[in-house]
């Protein structure tokens, strides 16, 4: 599928229409009723700046999203997110302590931290056969651990480096914020490995029978194992941008962020089941996600309220078009 | 092969957890500056049997081969719903307890209806379902606060005869009411079937719908008496999200050091119980020892991932490699 070119969409429309999976219109039809009903409430909720601050505060949840949809494609699911987040960005923010050396590898260390994290998760479920939610539930569990033990409880240098704030929130190309065009940039390159190359095809093939994948010859447990670091990576790179934001790391960063990266995974019609789903999907998922928060915090709704609307949407998107087939 | 064979065959994961236990707890008391009293039995029962009841609550889904992800949250939910009814005169008391089981209830049996009718994947609706519950919880009590019938409280987290701790009776007449009559009962049959091959246990016409959804209901109300007794313990309610997901991993660690076998169809609730039992007190270890509380969380992450691990053994048994991929 090659919906990535703008130029094209509109010389070939109705076979794109025929060709677009049901739940990607369905997210985007979402997105826009979601816009209508906003600028409902505030005039301002269509204006250019409030849609780009939006998308840069999407971003976010897109880096993460991008690794959780590679996982998801397995037909696994990774719930090591929340700490990965945080160790990523705390990291980052702790080896900016070291000296200029130190500040100028930064967001690598932070990143590289994740990619072990993801490591472990990979070994764990391609090599020793552990069921993926179980293996990233424990490594979620240890680096809460490790971070803990860090930090010993207060936080010895948590502040962000330049770089890290020069990404999340500067402006390379003026209007466009930096954060996007990072989001913008990782999901060519997703796009890319997943639809142009051998890994991405594998990735696919695992997700619908890795059995099947294995018999042609496909070195299943080294595609699954590369996933998991990549996600364990971008999940970190992201908790890196974030710290870049808020221009620190704070411990608890990262809950936020596996409901909803899940979330968008899935609303973003990607089976659950793997090996089925485009990265378009998990665009508009994102999207809706982020439009979703914005209202509901321009609205005033109370944090109880969000969880509450969270797990309903989803559930209700998941009956909609998430179902199992039926046992017969 | 004789019957007592096949028995402890059946058996092994329960009787393994036991020994973890009963040395760990060896191992905690004797090093304990109060030694093994009534006093540290007691609150180490009270501590373990939260643990336990939603363990308990998580083998019953994990033995359909699900697994569930809020168990944490209904036990957070039952527990702010708790600190605002079981208050008052005995009768109000008794109509609140009822009401907080009935709702521990309610949230299993739309975990179930919600997995096994809407076909959904276990984890993803649980995640979202324990959302909806959290959110819930936090509507109850945006702080925390509250209060609980104090003599039931302090009646069921006090000692019998002054040597028995209470809680652990109750757990005692759990098992007994709950977990014995479901597992010898059609549904439970249909739960374990279902579990170990679903594809079977549909041909050969066991109600493995049925039994599912009474696994997932039961798990909600074992929740409950698990939110119930954190109400007894605390005397308030407190919607606390760390809190939540921390018992919702703990039960999995029990689970698995308890011998209920993650792909499903094999273990019981009981080795769950001692599983539960030996995290807390391993968890404990550390305090007796001396160490910084600041290491407890990795602690236990390391013990859940080395417990987890331990499962990779049976690769080894594994003849043809396409077994790798279930």
């Amino acid at each position: 599928m090659s919906e990535t070119t703008l130029g094209g969409i509109a010389g070939r429309m109705p076979k794109f229409i025929r060709r677009a999976d049901p739940a990607v219109l369905t997210a985007f039809a979402c997105i826009v009723v979601l816009l209508l009903v906003g600028s409902v409430y505030s005039r301002s909720f269509l204006s250019p700046e409030y849609l780009l601050q939006q998308l840069k505060v999407a971003s976010f949840l897109g880096v993460i999203a991008t690794g959780m949809m590679l996982v998801i494609l397995l037909g696994q699911i990774d719930l090591s997110v929340p700490w990965s987040v945080a160790a990523g960005a705390m990291m980052a923010c702790a080896a900016a302590a070291y000296g200029p050396a130190g500040v100028a590898l930064a967001i690598t260390f932070g990143i590289f931290c994740g990619v072990l994290i993801g490591i472990v998760n990979g070994i764990g479920v391609a090599y020793m056969r552990i069921p993926s939610m179980i293996i990233t539930l424990a490594t979620n569990a240890v680096s809460q651990g490790l971070m803990v033990v860090y930090t010993g409880g207060f936080s010895p240098q948590d502040s962000a480096t330049g770089a890290m704030r020069y990404l999340a929130t500067g402006f390379t190309i003026p209007g466009v914020p930096n954060a996007v065009i990072i989001w913008a940039l990782i999901g060519a390159v997703m796009v890319f490995v997943l639809t142009r190359t051998g890994f991405g095809r594998a990735v696919y093939g695992i997700g619908n029978r890795e059995r099947a994948a294995y018999l042609s010859g496909v070195d299943t447990r080294r595609v699954v194992m590369i996933a998991f670091a990549v996600s364990g990576g971008l999940s970190a790179f992201g908790g890196v941008l974030l710290a870049g934001y808020a221009s620190k790391a704070a411990q608890s960063m990262g809950d936020a962020y596996l409901l909803p990266s899940i979330a968008a995974v899935v609303l973003g019609g990607t089976s659950i089941l793997g090996g089925r789903g485009s990265y378009l999907g998990t665009v508009a998922g994102v999207i809706l996600i982020t439009l979703l928060q914005s209202i509901l915090s321009v609205m005033q709704m109370p944090e109880a309220g969000r969880q509450i609307i969270y797990g309903v949407v989803i559930v209700a998107m998941l009956l909609l078009y998430g179902r199992a087939p039926a046992s017969r | 092969m004789k019957d007592w064979r096949y028995w402890l065959a059946e058996q092994r994961g329960t009787l393994l957890a036991l020994g973890i236990f009963i040395v760990m707890f060896v191992i905690y008391t004797s090093n304990h500056p109060a030694g093994f009293t009534a006093n540290v039995v007691q609150t180490a029962a009270n501590k373990g049997v939260l643990l336990a009841f939603v363990a308990m609550a998580q083998t019953l889904v994990v033995i359909t081969s699900g697994i569930d992800l809020s168990v944490g949250m209904i036990f957070l939910l039952t527990n702010c719903l708790a600190s605002w009814l079981v208050v008052g005169t005995p009768i109000q008391t008794t109509l609140g307890v009822i009401a907080v089981l009935a709702a521990g209830l309610l949230c299993g049996a739309i975990n179930g209806a919600i997995v096994i009718y809407g076909r959904l994947q276990p984890i993803v609706a649980t995640i979202a379902t324990g959302a909806v519950y959290y959110g819930i919880g936090l509507l109850l009590r945006p702080f925390p606060g509250g209060s609980v019938n104090e003599d039931l409280a302090d009646a069921l987290t006090g000692r019998l005869f002054d040597l028995v701790p209470a809680s652990l009776v109750v757990l005692l007449a759990v098992v007994l009411l709950i977990w014995v009559p479901f597992s010898r009962s059609v549904l439970g049959r249909a739960a374990y079937a279902a579990g170990s091959s679903e594809t079977a246990a549909y041909m050969s016409g066991v109600p493995i719908r049925r039994g599912k959804f009474a696994a997932y209901t039961l798990a909600g109300l074992l929740a409950a008496i698990g939110g119930l007794f954190l109400t007894f313990f605390t005397y308030t309610g407190e919607a606390a999200y760390a809190s939540g997901n921390a018992y919702t991993l703990f039960s999995i660690a029990a689970v698995v050091l308890g011998g209920v076998s993650l792909f499903g169809g094999k273990g019981s609730a009981i080795g769950a119980i001692f599983g539960a039992l030996a995290f807390r007190t391993i968890g404990d270890l550390l305090f007796v020892f001396d160490f910084d509380p600041l290491w407890q969380p990795l602690f236990q992450g390391v013990i859940l991932l080395v417990a987890v691990s331990l499962g990779a053994f049976a690769l080894f048994r594994v003849r043809n490699r396409l077994e790798w991929f279930l």
